[in-house]
């Protein structure tokens, strides 16, 4: 399924954020059939970093785990191969840049297509360098990136992000890292109605700090979804049945 | 000549070269660019000038000497300077940077400054130069080097800084540079981050590259009135690379000096031993910046290890990097047991205490000085070794009859 569609057709989207080689090495698969049989619409595997600045505790916490379970670029993409016979609903990657440098941008996009992987969430990435050094590899093979907004983000670089968005936007709720709850304030709710008043072109999903069916239908009620992260991690941090748990979670959340 | 290679490097995008630059998420994105945009500003406002000037002349006691080293240079040969920043306020050339950032952060209205440090030569400037200007100050430091330079964790207390332990990890100073990037984004709005050496995101390598020229500045134009000449070799240690980056500068386009940087060759060059980063790593990205980087094969970060803990960095600066690509700068890497060595020599023949990170340069030096015994060498002592005095007492002081 693309992405493109499930946005065309569906409101109050729910993607779940989860850490590859997390709780197990080969987690990966599991996890992924576990989030499609629950409902989710679309993932985002996150590729684990060893010093990921724009992450809590939480996800810090499994990408440290997953790393010394043994994870690493190449085995995840062996990993999302197999896990492509077994889930329709569209995959992201979501990482930071060093280890695709090292892997080689041009492979790893190679690998991104023979994996079905949609697009990629890079966030210490920024646009103008994309821009100059990367832009031409991931657009010839039609894998696109995904970039993040946050409340100090001005109108106008909004405006340029989002004609360059072939997917969606990452609309961060707060100026703060993953993991943290959004708070309930009149400074982010003005945040959420200027983006919502831009009338953008691209879908626009939100993403830090949700974690329950408050926070989430609250984000529903001005963008096309929330993608959730630190919450599910710690769902399936010491779960012994990830299925059902998965399931239960995703209940909750879309209430 | 000289103020065009600073006009050229960084460039607007804050590149040295392919080095560099600012690769942080969207949050931290918009608070460089404010910093640096402050900077741009601020910094070459005549007030802030006169200020600045004032704190290192009547608060700092600079200018610091340059000495010449009788004794050693009769035991190894040639003529060794050395430019004594342990004499700075505080006991390191932190200081330098520090008075300038928070000068930086007082005309902007900051209330809080955090900085991550490894020796706790940085966290001590910074709690020193937040005492200063009446700023709370923040600190963090992995478990590991509190253990071991606990006389800069009391230092940095009494100076009124929290210090925050760091537990992830090997709780050294990668760690520590995580979770201050971690505090940072909770309130960027009232905080700025003091990042320790010419490392992370634009402008940062910049910035403190600028407030530590102030140490070339000065020891050229004092070793050209003890000498009537340009010294042949200057030699500094790196780390994240400050204090190198701030003697270098004044000496870049003198080519008749020749620049060594030296890299802590820990137990040997075995992975997880050392973090001789310019000899062992490759180009790559950590904690929003390009660089030399000891990493795996799948783009981690390596484990890092020296016996002096401000320079055990699986990265360095990016302006170093590109002075190496462009062999303007020699690095090489000296091991802790020449450290160590270098340490008592300096200490039982001219009387001074080096920090354990300077004390590499001294061992480069007096190997150096062996080797072209009719040359010069000007050495950067950019701390004083007070801190490392029990650590080197537990573990060394039999070998050097104590």
């Amino acid at each position: 399924m693309r992405l493109t569609n499930i946005f065309n057709n569906k409101s109050d989207l729910l993607s779940v954020y989860f850490t590859a080689g997390f709780p197990e090495l080969n987690s990966t698969i599991s996890v992924l059939e576990a989030l499609e049989n629950a409902g989710v619409d679309f993932v985002e595997v996150g590729m684990p970093f060893s010093d990921p600045v724009a992450d809590g505790p939480t996800i810090q916490g499994s990408s440290t785990h997953a790393l010394n379970n043994g994870i690493s670029l190449k085995l995840l993409f062996e990993q999302l191969e197999e896990a492509k016979k077994r889930v329709s609903f569209p995959l992201i990657l979501m990482g930071y840049f060093n280890p695709i440098l090292k892997f080689g941008v041009e492979r790893f996009v190679e690998r991104c297509v023979e994996c079905d992987i949609q697009g990629v969430i890079l966030p210490d990435m920024p646009y103008e360098i994309y821009d100059e050094k990367y832009r031409h590899i991931f657009e010839k093979r039609g894998v696109f990136p995904i970039f993040l907004i946050t409340p100090q983000t001005t109108d106008e670089r909004i405006k340029l992000l989002d004609e360059n968005s072939s997917l969606f936007l990452y609309m961060v709720s707060s100026s703060s890292v993953t993991g943290k709850s959004s708070g309930n304030n009149m400074q982010q709710l003005a945040y959420f109605k200027r983006v919502a008043e831009m009338k953008l072109k691209s879908p626009v999903m939100t993403g830090f700090g949700i974690s329950d069916n408050k926070s989430f239908k609250r984000v529903c009620g001005y963008t096309n979804g929330a993608i959730i992260g630190s919450a599910y991690v710690s769902a399936i941090k010491n779960s012994v049945d990830i299925e059902s748990d998965t399931l239960s979670f995703v209940k909750r959340i879309r209430g | 000549m000289s103020e065009n290679y600073f006009k050229k490097y960084p460039s607007k995008d804050g590149f040295y070269k392919e080095y560099g630059g600012a690769f942080v998420p969207p949050v931290l994105e918009k608070e460089m660019k404010k910093i640096a945009d402050s900077y741009f500003t601020i910094s070459k406002s005549h007030n802030f000038i006169s200020e600045l000037r004032s704190i290192r002349k009547h608060y700092q006691g600079r200018p610091t000497p340059v000495y010449f080293c009788n004794r050693l240079s009769e035991k190894y040969g040639g003529r060794i300077y050395l430019k004594r920043e342990d004499l700075n306020h505080s006991g390191a050339h932190k200081l330098n940077h520090c008075m300038g950032e928070a000068l930086l952060a007082k005309y902007m209205g900051k209330k809080r400054l955090i900085a991550e440090t490894g020796a706790g030569q940085h966290g001590v400037a910074l709690a020193t130069a937040a005492a200063y200007f009446g700023l709370e100050c923040e600190i963090h430091m992995g478990e590991v080097d509190m253990k071991k330079e606990h006389p800069n964790v009391a230092r940095m207390k009494i100076l009124g800084a929290e210090v925050i332990p760091v537990s992830s990890g090997l709780k050294t100073l990668k760690e520590a540079v995580d979770s201050a990037f971690q505090s940072y984004l909770k309130d960027p709005d009232n905080t700025i981050y003091c990042i320790g050496s010419v490392v992370g995101p634009h402008p940062f390598p910049m910035m403190v590259r600028d407030f530590q020229r102030i140490v070339g500045i000065e020891a050229k134009e004092q070793f050209f009135d003890m000498t009537g000449e340009l010294p042949d070799n200057v030699v500094a240690c790196v780390g994240g690379g400050s204090n190198a980056m701030g003697i270098f500068s004044s000496f870049l386009e003198d080519d008749e000096c020749s620049l060594y940087g030296v890299e802590p060759g820990g137990l040997s060059l075995k992975k997880g031993e050392h973090a001789a980063t310019m000899t062992k790593g490759k180009p790559g990205t950590i904690h929003g910046f390009k660089c030399y980087l000891l990493q795996e094969e799948d783009g981690q970060p390596q484990p890092v290890y020296s016996v002096a803990s401000g320079l055990d960095y699986p990265g360095v600066g990016p302006e170093h990097s590109m002075l190496r690509d462009i062999n303007r700068v020699t690095y090489d890497s000296v091991g802790d047991k020449e450290a160590i060595d270098a340490f008592f020599e300096l200490s039982r023949l001219e009387g001074i205490i080096p920090a354990l990170e300077s004390a590499h340069a001294v061992a480069y030096a007096l190997k150096l000085a062996g080797e072209k015994p009719h040359t010069s060498v000007l050495v950067n002592l950019s701390g004083r070794g007070d801190k490392d005095l029990d650590f080197v007492i537990d573990n060394y002081g039999k070998d050097y009859q104590i």
